[in-house]
């Protein structure tokens, strides 16, 4: 009987060895698949049982927590929503997170390796440093100017710093209210289905997410491309440009809305936007130089980033003379969003560099040490110094006595270009009203705000969308906003 | 069985007493020494969730410290006197799986605010220690406990019976009520079928060993003898569909097996029992909703979520296991309520999987298998085999039973409810739980008195 017991006890050592190796199976091998299965709210529950990071404006937040009392504990609270929200997107508990709520989720949220104070030491621990801080770029006054400037209309305003690309206000609108997708009640199911079923979009961020064609506006790029391939030298010398201009290897015929454009010089066709006289320039300048200049200013980049991904803009590669001749006076298909459209007329106030844009400063711990910085952005030169200045001419006559005189600052030198783009199907569509400016204080050494203003309102009488009559006040408005002390 | 016992003896003196004149080291100072550390253990485990959770001591440690050491101390006492010989590790062992228990019900508790099923707990904990104190106390030696080998089986045909009258509580027909307490009587069975067990193999195990014929190379037990084991076959059976206790219809038989492998040696019996068992098993799975869903759960514990309806409780008990990771989320910060129903019952060992980690997992389990050893220990140490067959198959109750409901909670076999020996929350198994170790402390004691040169046998 001594042996059986002795079989008997091996037996039950053998069930003992199986649970062993099973529990270090459940809770250590199948451990990461078991801890990431979308099913199980363990994450959910660490994520929302703490306070999230704010993201900050002018030093302030914009944003907030609320203790909900809940299983998921706390819950985002906006302070301005619909103004800052292309800015934070929104952090739902039901709906994910977007833009900026997105992109520094890790550190908003407290993951992040770098908010710990040690290395692994949060793996010890089991612990969660409280969501670090976002300090944003934006210009608060930028903001609520363009903002209240848009006044509910159907459009986008962008404005960066040109020297350093410091984006300085980012506003869409219609806009809406991201706290009401903060929690996992009813409510911000309802908000969602609605906000959804919205034909105004008021979630489409307008500024970044959406490429129009920019039209006239485009034309500071196709002049830049002239300027630096030498194919215009004197900008006061007539081109030879007919009107109309056949497109070439087609019967089309190309216009323009106003007269005394035929053989204009660039600085004169420049200044009332002149199709025919950009589109033959185009031409001439060759699709290769186009498309490299395009580039440097930032089309056809699809890793762009500040920190959240903004849309492709783009200037087609592969074109006949035609469609170049289309494309190059902003038309066909290019297409530009706001952001890139700011970071061309940044280009021209700064010499001709184009700096990356960015929205975040620096992050911090809660208590405020930083955890990371912007840094130096990388710089490309889109044009030289030299055609940079000229264009910098070109631009203030358009403010001076051409189609942008709405954008004027009394004290300030001021640049701009305007444009009202045809897009849909035989050009049906509203115009989209387009301006891009930049603006130099009194004091300044450089200008220090360049902005792109987009509007496209449907329910606006079509003759008066036009870029210097609907966009380029607005341009003013956030300029002034900035420049002001 | 002389020889058999001689050999154990020589052994053991070999290996403990060098001198059998030599009165042997009773050891109830260590035994001492272990309850003031499981209690100590167990007051820190409560003032752990506590701090955890509000950052204060809670205010009934000091209770719950002192009345976890009186009824340890108590029982101590009761074994001082009655069972001096007694193994020293059996009451720590019980005393810190119970203050262990009582510890995680508290802490789930915190987050049922409606259900409040720690101080009920210690009730029974109460009733349990003094059954054990009782048991100690009044039964002086286990051998008189053959004499009611009868009695005892008809008492448990007649509790198993008993929750057929009774309306069935989540699918399960287990469970009687009377005046508001829930009492599992199925529970209570086991210990009187081993006591049954151990009796009649005891007496039969010779018939049972050595007729029938040889086929191949498995010796057939004889229709004669075959008869009580087609019928404890068919009790786990009717246990089984009448009941819905897929849990404690496996126990029984396991146990049944194992007993009758000791008492006979015949391997024959393994394959006939295995056999049967499979037979069943299968029959009942295909046969059965409850079974077979229990069965599909466990081959795709994740299919709910794949079709769309959330985790199910298997689910949602692996990922507590894994949130424990090896060391754990530490008491009182896991999140194993989200499993719902049954988390302090049938599932209390995820708390501990995700509280305690695999570290603390891995303790419990040992903990549990010590025990387990300590049973086959008394039961090698004994000289009669009643006595032999009782150690062996209350320590075999304990380790199937923990198999049987670990095995389920982490999805090692099939889940099937059952209750976690002295940590789940339930009355009856608290109370049957220190039957048993009452019981070995009783055969420990005998088996080490014998060896006592000082006294006489």
């Amino acid at each position: 009987m001594t042996r059986h017991i002795r079989h008997a006890a091996a037996f039950c050592a053998l069930l003992l060895l199986a649970l062993l190796l099973n529990a270090l199976r459940v809770q250590v091998v199948r451990s990461a698949a078991y801890d990431g299965n979308p099913a199980n709210r363990r994450e959910s529950i660490a994520r929302y049982g703490q306070p999230r990071g704010d993201i900050l404006v002018g030093g302030a937040p914009v944003t907030g927590s609320r203790d909900t009392g809940e299983q998921l504990r706390y819950e985002r609270t906006y302070l301005d929503g619909p103004l800052y929200a292309p800015v934070t997107g929104f952090a739902s508990q039901e709906y994910g997170t977007t833009f900026l709520e997105h992109a520094e989720d890790d550190l908003l949220s407290g993951l992040d390796p770098m908010l710990a104070p040690l290395p692994l030491w949060n793996d010890v621990t089991r612990g969660r440093p409280p969501g670090g801080m976002v300090v944003t770029t934006l210009d608060r006054r930028a903001q609520q100017a363009a903002y209240a400037a848009l006044d509910g209309r159907k459009g986008a305003v962008a404005a960066v710093e040109p020297a350093t690309g410091r984006v300085l206000a980012l506003v869409s609108s219609p806009s809406y209210d991201p706290a009401l997708l903060s929690g996992n009640d009813p409510g911000a199911e309802a908000a969602w289905r609605r906000l959804n079923g919205d034909p105004d979009r008021p979630m489409l961020n307008r500024a970044v997410s959406q490429t129009y064609p920019p039209g006239s506006t485009f034309k500071v790029v196709t002049a830049a491309a002239a300027l630096d391939a030498g194919v215009v030298t004197d900008l006061d010398a007539p081109t030879d440009s007919p009107v109309p201009y056949r497109l070439p290897g087609t019967t089309t015929r190309l216009t323009n809305s106003g007269d005394g454009c035929a053989d204009a010089p660039v600085r004169e066709a420049f200044e009332w936007s002149c199709n025919t006289v950009f589109a033959k320039l185009g031409v001439r300048v060759g699709l290769a130089r186009m498309s490299r200049t395009a580039q440097a200013f930032g089309f056809n980049d699809p890793d762009a980033r500040i920190p959240f991904p903004v849309a492709t803009s783009t200037f087609d590669t592969s074109l006949d003379q035609a469609q170049l001749a289309l494309s190059s006076i902003g038309q066909y298909n290019t297409r530009a969003t706001p952001l890139q459209m700011a970071m061309v007329s940044a280009a021209v106030a700064n010499g001709g560099q184009v700096r990356e844009p960015y929205l975040v400063e620096r992050t911090t711990r809660r208590g405020g040490a930083t955890v990371g910085t912007a840094g130096s952005r990388s710089a490309r030169q889109a044009m030289s110094p030299s055609t940079a200045v000229r264009l910098r001419e070109l631009m203030e006559d358009v403010v001076r006595e051409g189609t942008g005189t709405r954008a004027a600052i009394r004290g300030a030198r001021v640049g701009a270009k305007t444009g009202t783009a045809q897009h849909g199907i035989g050009n049906a569509g509203t115009p989209y009203a387009w301006c891009i400016s930049w603006a130099q204080g009194r004091r300044d050494i450089e200008p220090s705000v360049a902005v792109a203003v987009v509007v496209e309102d449907g329910s606006a009488n079509r003759g008066e969308i036009t870029g210097g009559g609907m966009a380029a006040p607005i341009a003013r408005a956030v300029m002034a906003a900035v420049l002001a002390p | 069985m002389t020889s058999a016992g001689a050999g154990a003896a020589t052994a053991f003196a070999a290996a403990g007493a060098p001198s059998p004149a030599v009165s042997l080291p009773r050891r109830r100072g260590i035994e001492l020494a272990l309850i003031v550390v499981a209690v100590l253990l167990s007051v820190y485990g409560y003032c752990a969730v506590g701090v955890a959770r509000h950052g204060t001591l809670p205010p009934g440690a000091a209770g719950y410290g002192a009345g976890l050491g009186v009824l340890a101390l108590v029982a101590h006492l009761a074994v001082r006197l009655r069972a001096p010989y007694a193994d020293p590790l059996p009451l720590p062992i019980g005393v810190l799986l119970n203050g262990i228990g009582l510890v995680l019900i508290y802490r789930l508790d915190l987050e049922t605010p409606g259900d409040r099923a720690a101080p009920t707990q210690l009730v029974w904990s109460t009733l349990g220690i003094t059954l054990f104190i009782l048991v100690v106390a009044a039964l002086r030696d286990h051998r008189v406990l053959q004499r009611y080998a009868y009695v005892s089986v008809v008492a448990a045909l007649a509790l198993l019976t008993l929750p057929i009258l009774f309306p069935a509580v989540n699918g399960a027909r287990i469970w009687i009520r009377i005046a508001g307490f829930s009492i599992q009587p199925g529970e209570f069975a086991k210990v009187l079928l081993a006591v049954f067990f151990a009796a009649y193999l005891a007496a039969n195990r010779t018939a049972l060993a050595y007729a029938g014929r040889r086929f191949w190379f498995v010796q057939l037990p004889t229709g004669r003898v075959l008869g009580p084991i087609v019928a404890i076959w068919l009790l786990s059976v009717g246990v089984l569909v009448l009941e819905r206790d897929l849990g404690t219809s496996l126990l029984f038989f396991g146990l049944f097996v194992v007993m009758l492998y000791v008492a006979t040696g015949r391997t024959g019996w393994i394959a006939v029992g295995l056999l049967l068992a499979s037979l069943g098993a299968v029959a009942v799975g295909r046969l059965e909703p409850h079974v077979h869903g229990r069965i599909e759960d466990w081959l795709h514990p994740f299919a709910s979520i794949d079709a769309g309806l959330g985790p199910n409780q298997l689910a949602q008990s692996l990922f507590a296991f894994s949130a424990g990771g090896v060391l754990g989320t530490g008491l009182g910060l896991g999140h194993s309520v989200l499993i719902g129903f049954a988390a302090k019952s049938d599932f209390i060992l995820a708390t501990a999987g995700e509280e305690l980690g695999l570290a603390g997992l891995s303790a419990l389990f040992l903990l549990y298998g010590l025990l387990v050893e300590r049973g086959y220990r008394a039961g090698l140490a004994l000289r009669d085999p009643f006595g032999r067959l009782l150690a062996v198959g209350l320590a075999s109750i304990v380790a199937l039973q923990v198999f049987v409901i670990a095995g389920g909670v982490t999805g090692l076999i099939p889940l099937t409810g059952m209750a976690m020996p002295f940590l789940a929350q339930g009355g009856s198994s608290v109370v049957t739980n220190w039957a048993i170790v009452a019981l070995l402390i009783r055969v420990s004691d005998s088996a080490r008195r014998q060896y006592d040169g000082s006294t006489a046998p």
